[in-house]
């Protein structure tokens, strides 16, 4: 039995457990920092609701069906079902293609790329107000275009509330959910491609033990 | 308003011009904390005390316990090279996912390391200048490849990447030190990219 997160999404089979058990301080740092963002010291500058809204959006962006999307998605609706389903909305509209934008660095200008970027409507600002549309925005900023993340953006998240201890937490935030999300999906991947070499050597020894 | 509570400008401070192994600088667009602010919890949270020297950890200091488990995190996938993918090919991956991303401060750094630990300096050049199509050889290819592929949304990493990285020579091991290395700069570049900007070598 386990309360291991990714263990849970990625729906761990005992060969990828086997291969995951190789990297302790990987797979418990990994859950550690899930639990520094979801079950905070503090949420004086950013509350419990924001963070799973925000969870939603940011790994939702890659799709309502991926394995990550799902599980957020859940949390979020058991903390703020009416602003979840305003932000699903929103993350099945405004989900694009990634990473995209242009560059500030002047050598790289021919590498620039266009793409939608994500304003929150006047609609969608009343029902979940003004701070968490202006995390959103951000958060879609950080997941397509990172590159692009300027001072000028931060002011705005300033400017709508959020403080700069809270600014450095939804930071962390999307920016943690962007490696566990891709964590999930490369051992998903590595599980379903077949029989971990890992695996395999312990089988043999089992074997052999017997 | 506090300087606490704006956002900084470091006007004086040139922005670099491209991709390079040179040494990139960084500056906040938030205030870092001040050494003398302190206290045994931000220490915990910088797991080594040195980090306190450093602006880019001194900001993230602000919520100590991310930051100690990312600390923790990120050394286990990097310097933890016992067994696995040898460092030089967790380096690549970084640098790839930053090269994809387009963290010119990240690729600096581990463009370094890459090329001090494969030797492979004009490689590591290739990929800095050409980007994430130049060819690099067999295994370098795959490795680059499959880091690139993670990073891209939605994702793209599939069962060809795991059979190419397997052709490579990788063992199962070596595949998930590839995906924890490409993913974490994942991490690490949002951050780099967001909460200040990089400064062109002196």
């Amino acid at each position: 039995m386990t309360d291991d997160i990714v263990d849970r999404i990625v729906e761990v089979t005992p060969e990828l457990d086997a291969l995951r058990r190789r990297r302790p301080v990987t797979r418990e740092q990994l859950q550690a920092s899930f639990d520094a963002l979801f079950r905070p010291v503090t949420v004086e500058h950013v509350s419990q609701a924001e963070r799973e809204l925000v969870a939603a959006f940011a790994t939702g962006l890659a799709g309502a069906e991926d394995s990550t999307a799902v599980f957020y998605a859940a949390r979020a609706q058991d903390a703020d079902p009416q602003r979840t389903r305003v932000v699903l909305a929103e993350a099945a509209d405004a989900a694009v293609r990634g990473p995209f934008g242009a560059y500030t660095e002047l050598g790289l200008q021919e590498e620039n790329t266009e793409g939608e970027r994500y304003v929150p409507s006047d609609a969608v600002i009343a029902v979940i107000g003004e701070r968490l549309a202006a995390a959103l925005a951000h958060t879609h900023l950080l997941v397509f275009r990172p590159r692009e993340a300027s001072g000028a953006d931060l002011g705005r998240l300033l400017d709508a509330g959020w403080s700069t201890d809270g600014i450095v937490t939804l930071s962390q935030l999307v920016s943690f959910l962007a490696f566990q999300q891709r964590v999930v999906t490369g051992l998903r991947v590595l599980a379903a491609a077949g029989r971990t070499s890992a695996s395999e050597t312990e089988i043999s020894e089992e074997e052999e033990a017997a | 308003m506090t300087t606490a509570q704006t956002v900084l400008r470091h006007d004086d401070a040139p922005h670099p011009h491209a991709f390079t192994r040179g040494e990139v600088g960084w500056v906040p667009h938030l205030e870092p904390l001040a050494e003398e602010e302190l206290t045994e919890r931000h220490y915990d949270g910088l797991v080594d005390a040195a980090r306190a020297k450093n602006d880019y950890f001194r900001l993230l200091a602000r919520d100590p316990e991310v930051l100690k488990a990312r600390t923790l995190v990120d050394k286990d996938i990097f310097y933890n090279a016992a067994e696995g993918l040898p460092r030089a090919d967790r380096e690549l991956a970084a640098t790839a996912a930053s090269r994809r991303n387009g963290c010119v401060f990240c690729a600096s750094v581990h463009s370094r390391f890459a090329a001090h630990h494969s030797k492979r300096v004009d490689d590591v050049d290739l990929l800095l200048d050409e980007g994430v199509e130049a060819d690099l050889g067999a295994r370098w290819n795959a490795i680059v490849a499959a880091s690139v592929a993670l990073t891209d949304t939605p994702n793209a990493f599939g069962e060809d990447d795991i059979v190419r990285l397997r052709a490579a020579g990788l063992d199962d091991l070596e595949v998930a030190d590839v995906i924890h290395g490409a993913a974490f700069f994942n991490w690490a570049n949002r951050l780099m990219l967001s909460i200040g900007r990089p400064v062109a070598p002196a």
